[in-house]
């Protein structure tokens, strides 16, 4: 919902300290996730994750989260799919080319990022092209498994 | 044996230390000439003769022509083609990709083949979303993003391999090139932008149309304070407007072009508003060729490429210097092609 992620945006430093919380609580589990299986858990957990984030950011579950690098605004609901900033036709009042009812999520994310500790930087670092195969896959999942170094 | 009428091909230079590419754009570049490129409105036509009559124009005036790439998302004869026609004569074109209509591995294909045909340039493009031009209905791809797309060429070319990893025998040796807006929202991060595109490959940007020179001073501004003026070569976009009318209705229908209010008046106020626009572009490259970091200019005269000659003419910036176009060296050329 557009107006929620608007509010995601404006409380990007709440939402990204609840975050780090959650991750670590999560990478802890790594454990008993191992122990259940991945692969078992892939659907209930992408089921899990998909509301809630759609909720919150319009998650569009390309599997390959980089909310914390974009200033919580969600760069897949970029109708390019722009990771790496906005493209070059930004109107004048901030909002999309191609969507003009809606505002730039790359002036969002830079609003959102000047927000969190740190969030300048992250926005600097150059985002690799998306993987498509994740497209609906849990990215929580996925995100420890690469803290644990069992995935790339 | 040389027949009269056959066109010079274009052969590639030799690679001087330092260049990544064989092309004669980049050395003007590198040797800190004042350069000029221009873009060609491909046409709507399988003649390559349609080609060559629009590249003919420029002839004498300009270092490198962009070859557009289904630019505002409508269709005309394919970059690629336009690319292959040019360099068979022997001029340096700008191949322009767009990440609109084609997947990582189209595209990684393509600047293979470009390189093989002589392009020593490349342009790594988003492009314009398709509900801006004649083919709304189509699919739009954006399988990478500028950015990813300016790191897979530079892959291909530094690295020697495909995304997957897969070798490359012998890799494309080209310069890269990138756009950016100045003058677009959020406009306080755009030479940070720009900082990503150097970090993932750019060696050249050319920005969109530049009517508001205050503005392009704060971004230059800015990018030096980076530290990014001796990374990054900035060819800026001009282009002469045709009238008030025309000005008002660019900047409100086409995303991304910022014209002030002072210059649709300028325009307004002009008994030949058409040589107003002229004296207008000219008055903003003179300007703009002061400015510490612009090493050029990109004229983009969309259906006006008649006016290029004249406004690179009365501008001065070539001092006295004369671009290659086919023909102007015939003695150079038939020693090269008889050795």
């Amino acid at each position: 919902m557009y107006a929620v992620r608007q509010w995601s945006v404006r409380h990007a430093r709440g939402l990204n300290t609840f975050y780090r919380g959650f991750e670590a609580v999560l990478v802890a589990l790594h454990p008993l996730f191992r122990w259940i299986g991945y692969e078992r858990l892939e659907r209930p957990v992408a089921a899990l994750e998909r509301p809630v984030k759609g909720l919150l950011f319009d998650c569009r579950m390309c599997g390959q989260c980089i909310l914390s690098s974009t200033g919580m605004s969600c760069p897949m609901n970029c109708p390019k799919n722009l990771r790496n900033g906005p493209c070059g036709g930004v109107r004048a009042n901030g909002h999309c080319e191609v969507r003009p009812e809606m505002m730039c999520v790359w002036v969002q994310a830079v609003a959102g990022a000047a927000r969190i500790p740190g969030g300048a930087q992250a926005l600097q670092s150059v985002q690799v092209a998306v993987d498509r195969r994740l497209q609906g896959k849990s990215s929580w999942l996925r995100v420890v498994r690469q803290r644990v170094g069992e995935a790339p | 044996m040389i027949f009269e009428d056959e066109p010079v091909p274009g052969y590639p230079l030799p690679i001087r230390p330092g260049h990544t590419s064989p092309g004669r754009f980049e050395r003007v570049l590198r040797t800190g000439q004042f350069a000029v490129t221009t873009e060609l409105d491909p046409p709507d036509s399988a003649d390559p003769e349609d080609v060559y009559r629009r590249a003919r124009v420029f002839d004498g005036y300009v270092d490198a022509i962009n070859a557009t790439d289904g630019s505002g998302a409508n269709c005309h004869m394919s970059s690629m083609a336009v690319c292959a026609l040019l360099t068979r004569v022997g001029y340096a074109p700008v191949m322009q990709i767009s990440c609109r209509d084609k997947n990582r591995i189209a595209i990684q294909g393509d600047i293979l083949g470009a390189a093989a045909m002589g392009v020593c340039n490349v342009l790594c493009l988003t492009g314009d979303g398709v509900q801006a031009g004649d083919h709304p209905q189509a699919l739009p791809v954006f399988d990478l993003d500028s950015m990813t797309l300016l790191e897979t060429a530079r892959t291909l070319r530094d690295e020697h391999r495909f995304l997957s990893g897969r070798k490359i025998s012998y890799a494309p040796r080209l310069l890269l090139g990138a756009a950016e807006n100045p003058f677009a929202q959020p406009v306080e991060w755009r030479a940070q932008r720009l900082a990503k595109k150097v970090a993932a490959g750019a060696q050249f940007i050319q920005t969109q149309w530049c009517y508001d020179v205050p503005m392009l001073r704060t971004f230059m501004r800015h990018v030096e304070e980076l530290g990014l003026l001796d990374k990054i070569f900035i060819l800026v976009g001009v282009g002469p407007l045709r009238s008030a009318k025309a000005a008002e209705w660019i900047r409100t229908h086409v995303p991304g072009v910022h014209i002030p209010d002072e210059v649709v008046k300028r325009l307004a106020g002009a008994a030949d508003p058409a040589a107003e626009g002229r004296q207008l572009c000219i008055d903003i490259i003179q300007e703009i060729r002061t400015i510490k970091g612009v090493h050029g200019v990109h004229v983009m005269a969309y259906r006006q490429e008649h006016t290029v000659a004249e406004i690179i003419e009365r501008s001065g910036v070539l001092n006295g210097r004369k671009p290659w176009s086919p023909g102007r060296d015939p003695h150079a050329n038939t020693n090269r092609m008889a050795s």
